[in-house]
C-alpha cells in the first residue's frame, strides 16, 4: 500500500503561495483504522495541533483507551501506553505523580470513561490529578457493534436495544461533565460538539484549555467531546453530524460548567 | 478574491464527503477512480479557480488528507 504524498495531482501556481495548513507532527503520517467520517480522526488531530502549538511534544505522554480508539498510541508520534478498560485516569495519575513534569493525557470513549470507568474518573477528579481527559461521547459502543451505552439518549435505537432507549428498562442518560463540574479538584469541565465546522473550532480552543489547565497545575480538565459514529448510528457521514445537532445536543447542551478563571483568556 | 488551493494526499482520503458538504466554494468532488485503499477520493475541481485557501476542508477532514495554499495578503504600497 503505497502511502506517499501525492503532491502532483495538483498542479500549484507557482512559489509565491504560502502553506497555511499542513498536518501536525505530533500526529504520525500512517493511515487511522476509523471508519469514514468517523470524527475520531478529527480529534485525534486537534490533540496534535494542540500538542505542536504548545510545544510540549517531547514532554507529552498519551493513554489510550478500551474501544475504538484503543490504537491511539500508534498514531499519535509522542509517548503512549494503552490502560485496562476505563483505567485510563489510573494509569495516567501513576504517570502523573511519578514524572511530574510531564504532560499526561487520556483519551476515552463514552463507553470506557462513564460505563467501566466511571469509578476510575470520578475518584481521579476527587484527588485533582493534574491531568486532561479527552472524553468522546458517541452515545453507543462503537467497537463492539453499537451497543447501549450509558450515555445513550432516551429512545435512542441501538443493536441492544432496537424499540429504543427505555428508561424503565435501561435506566436514564448519565451527564458525566456536569457532574464532575461540581467538584473542587476539576479546574476545567466543558462539552462541545462536532457538528459544524463552527463547534469544531470552539473543541480546539477547548482541548487548549484542557492542556493550559495542566501545565498551569491547576487540576483535571475534562472536555467532553459530542461525536459521531457513522458505521453504528447507520447514517452517512454528513447526516451523522445533523444527528449529533438534532438529538445529542439536545440531550447534552454545550457550554462551560466549571472552567478556572486562569484560563478565561487562554 | 483570495486565491487558494489544496493538495490531497489521495491515498489517505476515505472519501467520506465531509469536506465536499462543508466547502464553501463547492470545488471539492468525489474522484471517479479508486484509490489504493479502495474508496472513491476527494478530488479538487478547479477549473474556475475558485479556491480561496479557506482550510475548512483541512478542518473537517478525519483522515489529515489535505495541505492548503494561500497567495499571501497584499500589504498596501
Amino acid at each position: 500500500m503505497s502511502l506517499t504524498p501525492d503532491l502532483d495531482v495538483i498542479a500549484l501556481p507557482g512559489p509565491t503561495f504560502d502553506v497555511v495548513y499542513e498536518g501536525p507532527d505530533a500526529l504520525k503520517d500512517v493511515p487511522t483504522h476509523y471508519c469514514p467520517g468517523c470524527t475520531h480522526g478529527i480529534i485525534h488531530r486537534m490533540v496534535a495541533e494542540t500538542i505542536d502549538e504548545l510545544g510540549i511534544r517531547g514532554r507529552t505522554i498519551g493513554v489510550a483507551p478500551v474501544g475504538c480508539a484503543v490504537f491511539a498510541y500508534k498514531y499519535f508520534n509522542l509517548d503512549g501506553c494503552e490502560a485496562a478498560h476505563g483505567r485510563a485516569p489510573a494509569m495516567a495519575t501513576g504517570i502523573k505523580r511519578s514524572l511530574p513534569d510531564r504532560i499526561v493525557f487520556t483519551y476515552q470513549g463514552d463507553g470506557d470513561l462513564a460505563s467501566i470507568g466511571g469509578n476510575e474518573i470520578l475518584h481521579a477528579a476527587l484527588r485533582g490529578e493534574r491531568i486532561t481527559v479527552i472524553f468522546v461521547n458517541n452515545a453507543i459502543y462503537g467497537m463492539t457493534g453499537g451497543q447501549l451505552a450509558p450515555t445513550s439518549p432516551e429512545g435512542m435505537v441501538t443493536s441492544s436495544s432496537p424499540l429504543g432507549r427505555d428508561p424503565m428498562l435501561a435506566g436514564y442518560p448519565i451527564h458525566m461533565t456536569e457532574m464532575l463540574a461540581t467538584m473542587p479538584g476539576v479546574a476545567l469541565a466543558v462539552r462541545r460538539s462536532m457538528h459544524s465546522v463552527a463547534e469544531m473550532r470552539k473543541t480546539k480552543k477547548a482541548i487548549r484549555q484542557a492542556f493550559q489547565a495542566q501545565i498551569d497545575g491547576l487540576g483535571l480538565a475534562i472536555v467532553e467531546i459530542l461525536s459521531s459514529c457513522p458505521t453504528n448510528w447507520h447514517l452517512e457521514p454528513t447526516a451523522a453530524l445533523d444527528y449529533i445537532r438534532e438529538r445529542m445536543v439536545p440531550e447534552y447542551p454545550v457550554g462551560d460548567f466549571k472552567i478556572a478563571a486562569q484560563l478565561t483568556n487562554k | 478574491m483570495t486565491k487558494g488551493t489544496v493538495s490531497i494526499q489521495t491515498d489517505r482520503c476515505k472519501g467520506c464527503g465531509l469536506c465536499i458538504q462543508a466547502c464553501p466554494q463547492h470545488v471539492l468532488t468525489l474522484a471517479d477512480t479508486l484509490n489504493a485503499r479502495g474508496y472513491h477520493h476527494v478530488q479538487l475541481d478547479e477549473r474556475d479557480g475558485h479556491c480561496t485557501g479557506c482550510g475548512i476542508c483541512a478542518i473537517v477532514c478525519p483522515d489529515v488528507a489535505f495541505t492548503v495554499y494561500r497567495e499571501p495578503l497584499r500589504r498596501a504600497a
